[in-house]
């Protein structure tokens, strides 16, 4: 808490400070607490159930066993789960990244009687949860006939108006100027947007993207109301029930929650930066 | 829509053919986009709303009025998740703030590692609240789990060491310190982003002035967050209503009702008892919750602008 003020100053010279020991140490436990959880997860994962509860823990397994990871990959659909996830994940988000940069292109850099009224609704429903209007929404999917489908699933957050914002948000700030010039030079507007809009709007694609795939991948509850079959389930569920019928099989359970989290680790090592950006840029909006 | 927009033309001066061009032109680009938010957004919304004033079972439903709504007031269960929910948001949010906010504080800084730190506080975000579920319902096991464990060898005696999720009176903090735990991170980036706006000349002044840093914090880095802090505190409020995942992971609302929020009851009345016209009502009662946070966030915001 101390040195708050001090380190922001620019010319102050570099001098170890016993404040900031105290904050370093701070960051180590809140660090250790944050990772334990973690840790002993992975740690759990490769015991028998006999073993984890051992106390002291051993955070190192005395032997590592592979039988937790056997079983969830070969004797349960975690195979089918990961698949059916990437694919949901993969599809939805290029979907999104279709939709809504075409609309926000619209609303940025089209010109339209009734163009910024109708922002302004999309940016209202922004703020109804998602579980304010899950029923209806149910209703439709099942008289569309598509209740226990992925399509449900897809057609549900293809369209977001969370993603227009984001994208018209860095779409505005491309000049006009290079639009009109383009007009001018003869281009239309298709590749306008091809080859001026999309290339300067990358850095908000990526983010849109890495958002919205740690979203779907996480997803519990949407898979959970439209999916019934175990062969269509996605990993969230695939685990969570998982977990309902075999909840003494404690190592089992490290071993399938390890394997969800592995991809978003990998995703976070490539796209760290995008993802703070995504929620420090979701907080201005607010 | 479509109905306003050629209002629209028709009211002002015809549109030139260039300009008529480009308007279908973005239309056209829209189109994608807003049929999915038409039929799965906007309709949704509306019928949400009349669905509440039925009796609506899936199949079948007739208007019954208002009496989704006065069930409400009568409906235990119902005011058991509304005021558990209001526990969960006014222990859950302050928390989670204090948390956030002291580590933004502690990493922005020149640190050695503060780079690392930010990485592995925002990490807990990132997971599944069903792996983070799984992982906590083994950590907080009340006979054997590590967390007994240590407090066993800390000393705790046997009959004083917490049930966690298993009792009625410590069910809903457990899920607390989990959720706390999990999103704190990423309040913190927030805030982080608040103090980065913060003029390094304020800090520089009151360091003239002779500002322990103490006296920093409270007349120059709180009044100048204060922007951010009401905004990620009203974000933040807007999500606790929202808590679902990991209830249903680890208590399902249990012991008995103890963790039973308001969506939670929207789940099983709508999907478990099929009562999915008075699910509507609970869904718009939580709606309206939201919609006054909201209300109240842009009121204030003004008012924090002109502050300062």
């Amino acid at each position: 808490m101390h040195m708050i003020a001090y380190q922001t100053l620019p010319r102050r010279k570099k001098r170890l400070r016993p404040g900031i020991v105290l904050i370093f140490m701070f960051c180590v436990l809140v660090g250790f607490l944050m990772v334990v959880p973690f840790a002993w997860m992975l740690s759990a994962s490769f015991k028998a159930n006999t073993e984890i509860f051992e106390t002291p823990t051993r955070w190192i397994p005395a032997v590592f066993r592979t039988l937790n990871y056997e079983k969830v990959w070969r004797d349960i659909a975690f195979p089918q789960f990961f698949f059916n996830t990437a694919k949901l994940a993969v599809i939805i988000t290029l979907m999104q990244l279709v939709t809504c940069s075409l609309a926000a292109f619209s609303f940025s850099k089209l010109h339209y009687p009734g163009r910024d009224k109708l922002f302004l609704i999309y940016l209202a429903t922004m703020m109804v949860p998602w579980h304010a209007i899950m029923i209806p929404q149910f209703i439709i999917v099942k008289n569309l006939g598509l209740f226990n489908t992925h399509l449900a699933l897809i057609l549900l957050q293809a369209f977001s108006a969370f993603g227009v914002f984001i994208l018209r948000q860095s779409m505005l700030s491309i000049p006009d100027s290079l639009t009109e010039a383009a007009k001018i030079d003869g281009c239309g507007t298709l590749r306008t947007y091809l080859t001026i809009i999309i290339p300067l709007t990358k850095t908000g694609l990526i983010t849109l993207a890495i958002l919205t795939f740690n979203t779907i991948w996480n997803d519990y509850m949407g898979p959970m109301i439209y999916l019934d079959s175990e062969k269509l389930f996605t990993i969230q569920i695939g685990l969570a029930s998982f977990r309902q019928q075999f909840s003494a099989d404690y190592g089992a359970i490290m071993a399938g929650a390890v394997s969800s989290i592995v991809p978003v680790i990998l995703m976070y090592a490539i796209g760290q930066k995008n993802i703070v950006e995504g929620v420090a840029f979701s907080g201005i909006k607010g | 829509m479509q109905k306003a927009t050629l209002r629209t033309v028709r009211g002002k001066p015809r549109l030139s053919q260039a300009r008529r061009r480009e308007a279908i032109t973005g239309y056209l680009y829209l189109v994608p986009n807003f049929v999915g938010f038409l039929v799965f957004t906007a309709i949704p919304i509306i019928a949400g709303f009349v669905m509440s004033f039925t009796d609506y079972n899936g199949f079948s439903g007739e208007f019954i009025g208002l009496s989704n709504y006065a069930k409400l007031f009568r409906d235990t269960q119902f005011k058991t998740a509304f005021v558990n929910n209001m526990v969960y948001s006014l222990a859950s949010v302050p928390l989670t703030i204090v948390a956030a906010l002291l580590f933004a504080l502690a990493l922005n800084r020149k640190m050695w590692g503060a780079n690392f730190f930010k990485t592995i506080f925002f990490f807990p975000n990132l997971t599944s609240m069903v792996a983070v579920g799984c992982v906590a319902m083994l950590l907080f096991m009340p006979s054997n789990g590590p967390v007994n464990n240590l407090l066993r060898a800390l000393g705790v005696a046997e009959a004083n060491l917490p049930q966690w999720f298993f009792s009625t009176k410590t069910a809903m903090a457990t899920v607390i310190i989990m959720v706390v735990w999990k999103q704190a991170g990423y309040y913190m980036i927030m805030f982080m982003g608040g103090l980065k706006n913060i003029s390094p000349n304020l800090y520089e002044a009151a360091r003239i002035d002779g500002a322990n840093a103490w006296k920093v914090f409270w007349n120059v880095t709180w009044p100048m967050l204060s922007p951010t802090t009401f905004m990620v505190t009203i974000l933040c409020f807007i999500y606790s209503f929202q808590v679902f995942d990991i209830i249903n992971v680890t208590t399902e609302g249990g012991p008995g009702r103890a963790t039973s929020v308001l969506v939670f009851r929207i789940y099983r009345e709508a999907f478990k008892n099929w009562k999915m016209g008075y699910a509507s009502a609970i869904a718009y009662v939580l709606f309206l919750i939201i919609l006054t946070i909201t209300l109240i966030q842009w009121r204030g915001q003004k008012n924090w602008v002109n502050d300062d």
